[in-house]
C-alpha cells in the first residue's frame, strides 16, 4: 500500500436515530446533450483511419503535464494504462482489489477472438464485423463495431509479443478453435485460462510502468463520486478500503473501466465484487445510461445446488464444441443418463439449429434451456438443468485429447459438484453473465460527459443486444490498447496549458462530505437486514421479471416491487462494525444501494422496448416458432437514459442506429 | 445432499495491524455438504451480522480458483485439506459433523495482517514491477505468427503462467520463501522465445527484489504441496541456474560496452 494515500480522517461510528440513506452530492442534470456518435466520414473501411489522420496531437514532452485516472485494472483498464503510460501521461490507477491483477478479466475461460484468417477458412475483418453486428440482434452501431474488427489482429500480435502463452500448433504456430455464433475456427485461447493469461499479459505491461514510476497505482481504493465542474469530468473521490478515508483526486481526463453489472442478479458467474457503482456514480453525475436491459445470461454454468449459494460458475462456452446438449424427450423421466437410450433423448439444439447446432449463440441457447426446463424436462437432483454430455466426443477423440482441451473445466466441475462428467454428463443450466448495456459512450469512447470515458465491459458500445463467445476480451483490450491512446489525445491536445480545477474546489468538497455523509448513514441506520440479504432479495424480482423471459406485467410488477424493497433498505438496513477499518459490510452497502436504482432502470428499459432483440426477450413479440422478433422501424435505436434524481423518473433519449453497410435481416441460425 | 452439524469455527480475529489478535470460536449447523467452504463463512457473518456483531473479514472475489485473492489457513494448511484446490473451490463434503475447524491468515513477515484474516501481498506486485514482463510497448509488436513457438515450450511456459498469485507457497514455507512464485514468473517469460532478450536482467532483477522482502529458499518443498495450481518446484531449479547464468551474462554483456 502506498504511504502517501491518508488525507482525511474517516467518518467514527457515533450513534444517531433511524434516518434514510443519504444520496451523494446534488445532482445537477446535465445541459441538453444530444446524442451524437461522431462516427467518422467515409467508406466503413476507411473510418478510422479517417479519424487517426485528422485526431490532434500531443508532444511527447508535453504528454507529462496531463494527468489521466483510469479506473478499473482489468483488461480495459489495464491495457488503457499502461499505454498511455508508455505515451508518457502522468497516469493513475484505480482498483478496488488488492492487486490490479485480480480483476474480474482474469476469469474469462474460453477465449479471445481475431480476424486472423489463420486456418484460411474464410475469416476477415468483414466477416467478424458481420458476425458481431448479427451476433447482438442488429442493435450496435456499424463504425464502432467496424473499428472492433480491424484492431482485432493488432490484440493478438500484441499479447504473443506480451508474453501470453497461446495455445500452439505442434508446428509452433498458434491454435484456434470456434466459438457460439461463428463458422469459423477464429477464437485464440491459452487453455481454459484465456482471461487469466490475456489479464497478466496487460498487468505485466502496466507493472513495468508501476515500476517506472510513470503509474501510480491506488489498490484498495473505491470509486465513490465522479466530480463535474464546468460540464466535464474533473476528477473522482474514492474511498480507501482499508482506512475508510476518502480523498478527492483531480485530472484532465478520467477513465471508468470497471466492468459489468451482472451481480445486479446476485447469483452470476460473475466475481463476488463486481458492481456497477462508478458507473452508476458518473450516471447521477450526467453521463447516460444506455440500453440497461440487454444482459446476457449465459447457457452453461452449474444450476444452483441450494439456498445459501453465494455465486455460479460458468462452464466455458468452448465445451460445447465437443459437449452435446440434451434432455430426455418424456417429462419427468427419472431415470440416470446411461440408461437413456438415444432415441429417448432430445438433442434439442441440433434438433432446432442443425446448421449451428450446440454452437447457437447463448441468448438462443439459454432460452431453449430455460423452455426444456420448464416443460418438466431438467435433470439433475433439483431438476433444474440440462445436460452436456462428452461420451460421444470421449470416443471419437479418446479421453487424451478431451482432457488436453477442457481438463481444468473437468476438474473445476468436479470440484464443485462432486460428479466426474468423464463418466456422467455435466449439468448446466443458463446464469447471468455478461452485461452489453452500460454507460452511453460516442465514437472516442467518452461519454455524454466531456473528459469522462468508459472501456470494456462498462460502455454498451460494440455487443448490441447480444455478445458472442470470446468477443468480451477483444473489446476490452481494443478499447484500452488501441482506441482511447488515440481519442484521449485528441480531447487533451486543446487544453494545453490551462489550468484544471484541483481538489481544493468547492465541488470535490461537497461530493467528499457526501460520500462521507452516505457512508455513515449506512452505518447509522440500524435496522435489521444485512445488505446480503438485501441483494439477494433484489436479484430474486430481476431474476424472476428482467431475466430470461419478460412481459409487461412482469416489469410492472417488478417495478412496483423494487421501489418497496429499496425503501426498506434504506430504513432496515444493519451494518455492523465501523467506517474506519476493513468493513466488507459496509463496501457491499454501498454497492447494493446502486444496484438497487440500476435494477428499477432495467426494468423501466425493458418495459419501454416492446421488441425482443438478442438477449432482451419479451414473450409478447416473438414469431409462430417462438424466436425473438425484433421491430426495426420502431426499435432500432440505441435508448440513453438521463438521470433525474430519482431513476423511476430518468428521461430515455434516443440514438438511431444507421445501417449503412448491413442489411437488416431476421437473424437466423437453423 | 446432506447437513453437517455442530460444526466449531477456531477463526483468527485481529481488528487491524497493531492489535495482537486472538482465535474466537463459533458454533454453526445446518450447513449443507453442497455448500462451498466461504458460502459457509457467509453464513457464519450473516449470523453475526444479526446478532450485532461485525463480521468476519476475509479475502475472495473470483470463488472459481484463478483471481488468487482468497487466501485461508484452514487447519494448518495453507488452502485446507484438498490438493490443488484453493479455499474457494473447496467444499464442505470434505469435513464432517462436530469437527472444530482453525482457520488463520497467511502467516509470513512480509505479508503483514490488515484485519481478521485478510493480509498485505504487495511484495508480490513489487516483484513483477522489478522484471516480471516483456518490454514490448503497445503498437510496435511483430505478426505473431513470425515466431513459431515449440509446443512443448507453450505448454511448460503455460504450467508455470497457471501460477494465481495467492502466496499459499510462502505461507506454507518454514523460511516465508517465496521461491515458487519467483521462480513461476520467470520461468513463464525466460522459456519463450519472446522473453529471451530479457532473459537475463530479469531473473536478476526479480530474485533480488524477492529476496529484500521475504525468507530465503531451502528446498524443503511444502510450497509445491501446497499450490492450488501443483506448480512444480523445478521452475525454482531454472530459476536458480538461470540466475547464476545471469550473474556471468550480465557481467559480460556490460563489459562488453
Ligand atoms: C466466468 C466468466 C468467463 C468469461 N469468459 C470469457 C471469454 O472466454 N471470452 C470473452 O471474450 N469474455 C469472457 N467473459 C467476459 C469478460 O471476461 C469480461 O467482459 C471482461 O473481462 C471485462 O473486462 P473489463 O476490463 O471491462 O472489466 P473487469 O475485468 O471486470 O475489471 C474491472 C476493474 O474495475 C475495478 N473497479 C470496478 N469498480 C470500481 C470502483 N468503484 N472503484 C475502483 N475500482 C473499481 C475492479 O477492481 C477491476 O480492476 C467472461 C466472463 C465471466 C464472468
Ligand atoms: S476467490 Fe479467486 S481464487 Fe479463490
Amino acid at each position: 500500500m502506498s504511504p502517501e494515500r491518508k488525507t482525511k480522517k474517516a467518518p467514527a461510528k457515533k450513534p444517531a436515530a433511524k434516518k434514510p440513506a443519504a444520496r451523494s452530492s446534488p445532482v445537477r442534470p446535465s445541459p441538453r446533450v444530444v446524442l451524437d456518435a461522431k462516427i467518422p466520414p467515409g467508406p466503413i473501411a476507411e473510418k478510422w483511419d479517417n479519424y487517426k489522420a485528422d485526431m490532434k496531437l500531443v508532444n511527447p514532452n508535453n504528454k507529462r503535464g496531463f494527468k489521466v485516472i483510469v479506473v478499473g485494472s482489468g483488461l480495459a483498464g489495464a491495457s488503457a494504462a499502461a499505454t498511455l503510460a508508455e505515451l508518457g501521461y502522468d497516469v493513475h490507477v484505480f482498483t478496488f482489489h488488492d492487486s490490479p491483477r485480480r480483476a474480474h478479466s482474469i476469469a474469462a475461460q474460453g477465449g479471445i477472438n481475431a480476424a486472423k484468417n489463420y486456418r484460411g477458412d474464410g475469416d476477415s475483418v468483414q466477416r467478424l464485423f458481420y458476425d458481431t453486428i448479427k451476433g447482438g440482434d442488429f442493435r450496435s452501431r456499424e463504425g464502432n463495431v467496424y473499428r472492433l474488427a480491424q484492431v482485432s489482429v493488432n490484440i493478438i500480435d500484441q499479447m504473443v509479443a506480451q508474453g501470453v502463452p497461446f495455445a500452439r500448433e505442434y508446428g509452433g504456430l498458434l491454435d484456434t478453435r470456434s466459438c457460439g455464433g461463428s463458422q469459423l475456427q477464429r477464437t485464440f485461447y491459452a487453455r481454459g485460462q484465456t482471461g487469466q493469461q490475456l489479464l497478466l499479459g496487460a498487468y505485466q505491461q502496466l507493472a513495468r510502468q508501476i515500476g517506472l514510476g510513470n503509474v501510480k497505482l491506488w489498490n484498495r481504493s473505491e470509486l465513490v463520486d465522479v466530480v463535474t465542474i464546468d460540464g466535464r469530468c474533473a476528477g473522482i473521490v474514492t474511498r480507501d478500503l482499508v482506512t475508510g478515508a476518502v480523498q478527492s483526486h483531480a485530472a484532465h481526463a478520467t477513465v471508468l473501466a470497471t466492468g459489468g453489472y451482472g451481480n445486479v442478479f446476485f447469483l452470476s458467474t460473475n466475481a463476488m465484487a463486481c458492481n456497477i457503482t462508478a458507473a452508476w456514480r458518473a450516471h447521477r453525475k450526467g453521463a447516460y445510461f444506455a440500453n440497461p436491459c440487454y444482459t446476457q445470461i449465459h447457457p452453461t454454468c452449474i444450476p444452483q445446488a441450494d439456498e445459501t449459494q453465494s455465486k455460479l460458475t460458468l462452464m466455458s462456452e468452448s465445451l460445447r464444441n465437443d459437449g452435446r446438449i440434451w434432455v430426455p424427450s418424456r417429462e419427468g423421466d427419472d431415470r440416470s443418463p446411461s440408461q437413456i437410450p438415444e432415441a429417448e433423448r432430445d438433442y434439442y439444439l441440433e434438433r432446432m439449429y442443425p446448421s449451428f447446432g450446440n454452437l447457437a449463440p447463448r441468448d438462443i441457447s439459454s432460452r431453449a434451456a430455460k423452455r426444456a426446463v420448464d416443460s418438466g424436462r431438467g435433470v439433475g437432483p433439483l431438476k433444474n438443468g440440462v445436460y452436456l454430455d462428452f461420451a460421444a466426443a470421449i470416443g471419437r477423440l479418446g479421453r487424451d485429447v478431451i482432457t488436453e482441451r477442457y481438463g481444468n473445466l473437468f476438474e473445476m466441475y468436479e470440484r464443485i459438484t462432486g460428479e466426474v462428467p468423464y463418466e456422467v454428463p455435466m449439468r448446466v443450466y443458463p446464469a447471468s453473465h455478461y452485461t452489453m448495456g452500460g454507460l452511453w459512450v460516442d465514437y472516442e469512447l467518452t461519454t455524454t460527459i466531456p473528459g469522462l470515458y468508459a472501456a470494456g465491459e462498462v460502455n454498451f458500445a460494440d455487443q448490441g443486444a447480444n455478445r458472442l463467445g470470446a468477443s468480451a476480451l477483444m473489446q476490452g483490450l481494443a478499447d484500452g490498447y488501441f482506441v482511447l491512446p488515440y481519442t484521449i489525445g485528441n480531447y487533451l491536445a486543446p487544453m494545453l496549458n490551462k489550468p484544471i480545477p484541483g481538489v481544493d474546489h468547492p465541488e470535490f468538497q461537497l461530493a467528499e462530505q457526501a460520500a462521507s455523509t452516505r457512508f455513515g448513514n449506512y452505518l447509522d441506520i440500524r435496522g435489521s437486514r444485512s445488505p446480503d440479504w438485501f441483494h439477494r432479495e433484489l436479484g430474486k424480482i430481476i431474476w424472476e421479471h428482467c431475466g430470461m423471459d419478460r412481459t409487461a406485467a412482469g416489469l410492472r410488477q417488478a417495478l412496483s416491487d423494487l421501489p418497496a424493497l429499496y425503501e426498506e433498505f434504506k430504513t432496515d438496513l444493519r451494518v455492523t462494525g465501523d467506517g474506519a477499518s476493513v468493513n466488507q459490510t459496509l463496501e457491499k452497502a454501498g454497492r447494493v444501494d446502486d444496484f438497487f436504482e440500476l435494477g428499477m432502470l432495467m426494468c423501466r428499459d425493458a418495459l419501454e422496448r416492446r421488441e425482443s432483440c438478442g438477449g432482451h426477450f419479451r414473450s409478447e413479440y416473438q414469431d409462430s416458432e417462438g424466436e425473438a422478433q425484433r421491430d426495426d422501424a420502431n426499435f432500432a435505436h440505441v435508448a440513453a437514459w438521463e438521470f433525474t434524481g430519482d431513476p423511476m423518473k430518468a428521461v430515455r433519449h434516443k440514438e438511431e442506429l444507421k445501417f449503412e453497410t448491413i442489411h437488416l435481416a431476421k437473424r437466423s441460425y437453423k | 445432499m446432506k447437513n453437517l452439524e455442530n460444526l466449531v469455527l477456531r477463526i483468527w480475529r485481529q481488528s487491524g495491524p497493531d492489535d495482537p489478535g486472538r482465535f474466537q470460536s463459533y458454533r454453526i449447523d445446518s450447513i449443507s455438504d453442497e455448500a462451498s467452504f466461504l458460502e459457509m463463512l457467509d453464513v457464519l457473518n450473516e449470523k453475526l451480522i444479526g446478532e450485532g456483531l461485525e463480521a468476519i473479514a476475509f479475502d475472495h472475489d473470483c470463488r472459481e480458483g484463478i483471481c488468487g485473492t482468497c487466501s485461508l489457513m484452514i487447519d494448518g494448511q495453507p488452502h485446507g485439506p484438498q490438493r490443488g484446490t484453493a479455499t474457494c473451490q473447496l467444499h464442505m463434503r470434505k469435513f464432517s459433523s462436530g469437527e472444530t475447524i482453525t482457520v488463520e491468515p497467511w502467516r509470513a513477515t512480509a505479508f503483514p495482517i490488515i484485519k481478521d484474516l485478510i493480509v498485505d501481498r504487495a511484495p508480490f506486485d513489487r516483484i513483477v514491477e522489478a522484471g516480471g514482463f516483456i518490454t514490448a510497448t503497445t503498437g510496435g509488436a511483430p505478426e505473431a505468427n513470425l515466431t513459431p513457438v515449440p509446443k512443448p515450450v507453450a505448454e511448460a511456459a503455460m504450467d508455470a503462467a497457471a501460477c494465481i498469485g495467492c502466496g499459499a507457497c510462502v505461507a506454507a514455507c518454514p523460511n516465508g520463501a517465496a521461491s515458487l512464485f519467483t521462480a513461476a514468473k520467470v520461468s513463464h517469460l525466460n522459456l519463450l522465445p519472446q522473453g529471451q532478450a530479457e532473459r537475463w536482467s530479469r531473473v536478476e532483477a526479480m530474485v533480488e527484489t524477492m529476496e529484500q522482502y521475504f525468507g530465503s529458499c531451502t528446498n524443503h518443498g511444502e510450497c509445491e504441496a501446497a499450490c492450488p495450481k501443483s506448480i512444480s518446484i523445478d521452475f525454482i531449479a531454472l530459476m536458480n541456474k538461470d540466475y547464476l547464468s545471469a550473474k556471468l551474462k550480465n557481467r559480460a554483456l556490460i563489459s562488453r560496452t
